[in-house]
């Protein structure tokens, strides 16, 4: 399989600021790589440099076997773009503003008609296609700011943070969307800070901190890394921790780690689900009641956290609209 | 849905020139403007309100207390001046848009795509005249109620005209410069007018400039509004204010197509550099 998208070493300096710090990346033809890393970690950077708005200071790329500094026109016909902002027009409706972007990418008037009502009706916005966009929802604007980006069918598609302040129904609908895409072959390149979209959407991942990437793999390569499953229980006499301990000790595949304030003890165990009824048949035999018991599976954030020491949320900017974030992505 | 392949695209570019794409870039560019102009009736009544509150305001409030040297009217010498202060507010309008665009992510989303990239904002640049023959046509009608009269030649109207749309045309290339340059929309406000009022009042456009101290004479006389105002005095046969000796007062026509073509000169490249090279 080519490559469609190959970056070697690229670096993007901001004065003294290295937004970039030398960043590989290969993207297979046809596949989804989810850049992910904490605000300020340069996915946005990285994506503008892909898609001809920033200048490398360092390094070479190249975009559907085009270098984006040499011929960024040949990769403008390449790559289409979704920002992290709806940047379509609001004072125009949904349908002039795929027009307008038909005719910016000099297809012919005919074919950018019928284009806009096949986009506007796969993304379910027909009924609202005479309407400004003044008046969609969130979670429309996105849509059409990615069927803008469709009109010339791109064979490459970067997605900046497509889904960031849309709320959860949106979101999935989304995803719905990119996921079509992805199986007619388009090639994605999508930033998030949402593990769990780029768990769901993403074939391989791609983690990045302070313009370097930091880990590279696919979802449960990362996850692997991490570590197994674990047991988590919470004991609902706090005064028996050590007894709890004890009595799984056996069944534990490492050290077991007690939280006091919490009630919460944490095993490392191999062996799957099949541990969690021994586990239970232990506990009983010891006499120790528990509120609650589950199995858990390391997720992107645990990767995140092993990787850069600090969750992903914590950078998160302090604009008040997207506040709500941290709650569903905790 | 179908996902065509790239190439379709480029042989279609192939199909035209690179000039035939420009104007076919600039048409696209022109008409987006021109519809979200005519969707926000705000914007175009407060460019007319603020011009028409002036013709008002001054024929009627410093009207009576303005005595001309050759004793003419004073609301037709006023009438051609505030011309010249309107379209130099065209400067305003065309910052703030730009700004607008550039900070909503428009400019840098236009800027993936594989258009010409000069024609993205001479596009602009032509769509934004819309507005200002909208205000000129207005101002003359706002002009004609209060008693302005042309005594000239339908060519030397027409010339009038002319004249102002051109110097407009110039502003908003620098408009459109300034306005890819400010970090913000707020910026732009006040980057865009700030040196607007100054600049009017510190010419012939309300009052003759006999009055002022000699340093800001000279000034004035220079000042492309004065010879704007002046130049159009000249051609509609409005009272003239007796201007001074200088070269411009005496050639202000000349001077205000000689400042126009100026500024688009060297307007239109700045602009058209800064926006190629904001890939810095």
């Amino acid at each position: 399989m080519s490559l469609a998208i190959e970056a070697r070493g690229v670096e993007k300096h901001f004065g003294e600021v290295k937004a970039l710090a030398g960043v590989d990346l290969d993207v297979q033809q046809g596949s989804v790589v989810g850049l992910l890393g904490p605000n300020g970690a340069g996915k946005t950077t990285m994506v503008k440099v892909l898609s001809t708005l920033l200048l490398p200071t360092a390094g070479s790329a190249k975009v559907g076997g085009f270098d984006v500094v040499t011929q960024a026109d040949e990769v403008r016909h390449t790559i289409g773009l979704t920002g992290q902002y709806a940047a379509v027009d609001e004072y125009l409706t949904g349908r002039e503003n795929l027009h307008l972007f038909g005719a910016l990418y000099h297809l012919p008037p005919a074919q950018v008609r019928a284009r806009a009502e096949e986009l506007l009706e796969q993304f379910t916005l027909t009924d609202a296609a005479d309407r400004t966009l003044k008046t969609y929802s969130g979670g429309m604007r996105r849509r059409l700011d990615l069927a803008a980006s469709l009109i010339a069918a791109p064979s490459i598609l970067f997605l900046d943070e497509p889904t960031t302040g849309l709320d959860p129904r949106s979101r999935l609908g989304m995803w719905e969307v990119i996921t079509s895409l992805v199986q007619q072959g388009t090639t994605v390149l999508l930033t998030t800070q949402y593990l769990e979209e780029a768990d769901q959407l993403a074939d391989r991942i791609v983690v990045i901190d302070k313009g370097l990437v930091i880990a590279n793999g696919t979802s449960d390569e990362l996850k692997s890394e991490v570590g197994g499953d674990r047991l988590e229980i919470v004991i609902s006499d706090g005064a028996r921790l050590n007894d709890a301990q004890s009595a799984l000790a056996r069944i534990a595949s490492g050290d077991i780690v007690t939280t006091d304030v919490s009630r919460t003890l944490l095993a490392p165990i191999s062996g799957g689900s099949t541990v969690l009824p021994e586990a239970i048949r232990a506990l009983d035999a010891a006499g120790v009641k528990f509120d609650d018991i589950a199995l858990r599976r390391p997720t992107l954030d645990d990767v995140f956290l092993s990787l850069t020491g600090h969750v992903a949320e914590e950078e998160a900017e302090p604009a008040p609209k997207r506040r709500g974030r941290k709650k569903r992505a905790a | 849905m179908s996902i065509a392949t790239p190439t379709m695209q480029s042989a279609n570019n192939a199909a035209r020139p690179w000039y035939g794409w420009f104007v076919n870039d600039c048409i696209a560019v022109a008409k987006r403007q021109i519809i979200t102009v005519l969707r926000i009736p705000q914007t175009l009544f407060f460019a007319l309100f603020q011009p028409v509150l002036f013709v008002l305001l001054f024929s009627f409030v410093f009207g009576g207390a303005i005595p001309l040297p050759d004793g003419g009217s004073y609301r037709e010498y006023l009438l051609p001046g505030i011309f010249a202060q309107t379209v130099t507010f065209a400067v305003a309008a065309a910052t703030v848009g730009v700004a607008e665009d550039t900070s909503k992510g428009i400019m840098d989303r236009f800027r993936t795509l594989p258009v010409n990239q000069a024609a993205v904002i001479v596009g602009r640049s032509f769509a934004e005249m819309v507005e200002r023959v909208l205000v000129i046509t207005v101002m003359s009608v706002a002009g004609l109620v209060v008693g302005w009269r042309t005594h000239s030649s339908l060519f030397n109207v027409l010339m009038a005209y002319v004249m102002y749309l051109l110097f407009a045309y110039a502003l908003t290339w620098m408009g459109i410069f300034v306005g890819l340059s400010v970090p913000s929309v707020q910026v732009a406000q006040t980057a865009g007018v700030a040196w607007v009022f100054p600049l009017t009042f510190l010419s012939n456009a309300f009052v003759p400039t006999q009055g002022m101290p000699v340093l800001l004479q000279h000034f004035a006389a220079w000042n492309p509004i004065s010879c704007l105002a002046l130049g159009g005095r000249t051609l509609f046969g409005n009272p003239t204010g007796t201007p001074g000796d200088a070269f411009p007062q005496q050639h202000p026509v000349l001077m205000a197509f000689v400042w126009s073509t100026a500024i688009i000169a060297v307007f239109s490249v700045l602009a058209v550099r800064k926006f190629r090279n904001k890939r810095g």
